[in-house]
């Protein structure tokens, strides 16, 4: 079930990006890698609050660590960010099959029924 | 730079001019539940049936909520959609993707519906502009995104 993960990892990756100090992070991120430490600063948050958000972040898959030395170096991961456009592939092969099914009920369906249905909608 | 555009064919009974008016009018009675950005499930979605039309999402309450504008409604061959959920998918005036619409006669009484929901480069413009603040790393991330965006998703 990769689809599923796909859109679970996009998902979580919109989800993570809506907060402003997590955004904030992934900003600097963006400019170059960097640890706690010096995420830290500049941030009006503690060391360990930034060290909750980068938690989030890499559950997202839009970060990723690497260590060196006694220091873990945060930086982008871009498969984070192709999740979306995995996701919209995900997402619009299911809108698009449940729009095919739709519309393959629909022209089963007797014009008696479908009138029935249009004076029911009406009346709503 | 481009990142490869969701193409999705799908082919159904109808012939073009009623799977344009299924896909457009009843939008709200297809779409997969759950699927949408509305603090409550939607009762409906509305395809305005003119270019310039709005497309938004309506719940029971009648609280609406904005995805895009209608950029080309042609029947029975063509719907252009312009998309504006960014990257956070919040409703953004100032960002906008094209989704198209085709409506071809398969020969057999029935029709091809092929969906291409395009731009999607600029998702990372988007975020971009989220980031706006940094100049430098972006083109560099961005240029790995469309790497690994443009690789052909595994079906």
């Amino acid at each position: 079930m990769a689809n599923l993960s796909a859109r679970r990892t996009a998902t979580e990756g919109f989800e993570a990006l809506g907060d402003p100090t997590r955004r904030a992070i992934f900003e600097k991120l963006a400019a170059s890698p960097a640890a706690v430490g010096e995420l830290a600063q500049g941030l009006p948050v503690s060391r360990p609050a930034v060290s909750q958000h980068l938690r989030v972040l890499e559950e997202a898959g839009l970060v990723s660590k690497t260590a060196e030395g006694t220091r873990r170096i945060y930086r982008i991961d871009p498969r984070g960010i192709g999740a979306m456009r995995a996701w919209l592939d995900d997402h619009w092969r299911a809108a698009m099959t449940a729009f095919a099914r739709f519309a393959e009920s629909e022209l089963a369906k007797t014009e008696l029924e479908r009138e029935i249905e249009r004076e029911k909608g009406e009346e709503k | 730079m481009t990142i490869a555009p969701v193409v999705v064919s799908v082919r159904v009974g109808a012939p073009p001019d009623r799977a344009f008016a299924l896909f457009s009018r009843d939008m709200g009675r297809w779409w997969p539940h759950g699927m949408t950005i509305g603090a409550k499930p939607h009762a409906e979605i509305v395809v305005e049936p003119r270019s310039g039309g709005r497309w938004f999402e309506r719940d029971e309450e009648g609280t609406e909520t904005s995805w895009g504008k209608v950029l080309a409604w042609e029947p029975p061959g063509r719907l252009l959609l312009g998309w504006q959920l960014n990257s956070s998918f919040a409703y953004d005036p100032d960002f906008l993707t094209e989704v198209e619409l085709t409506f071809v006669p398969d020969g057999a009484g029935g029709s091809t519906v092929t969906l291409e929901h395009r731009n999607l480069e600029r998702f990372g413009a988007d975020a971009e502009k989220v980031a706006a603040s940094i100049s430098q790393g972006w083109p560099r991330i961005i240029g790995r995104f469309e790497e690994f965006a443009g690789v052909p998703s595994a079906a």
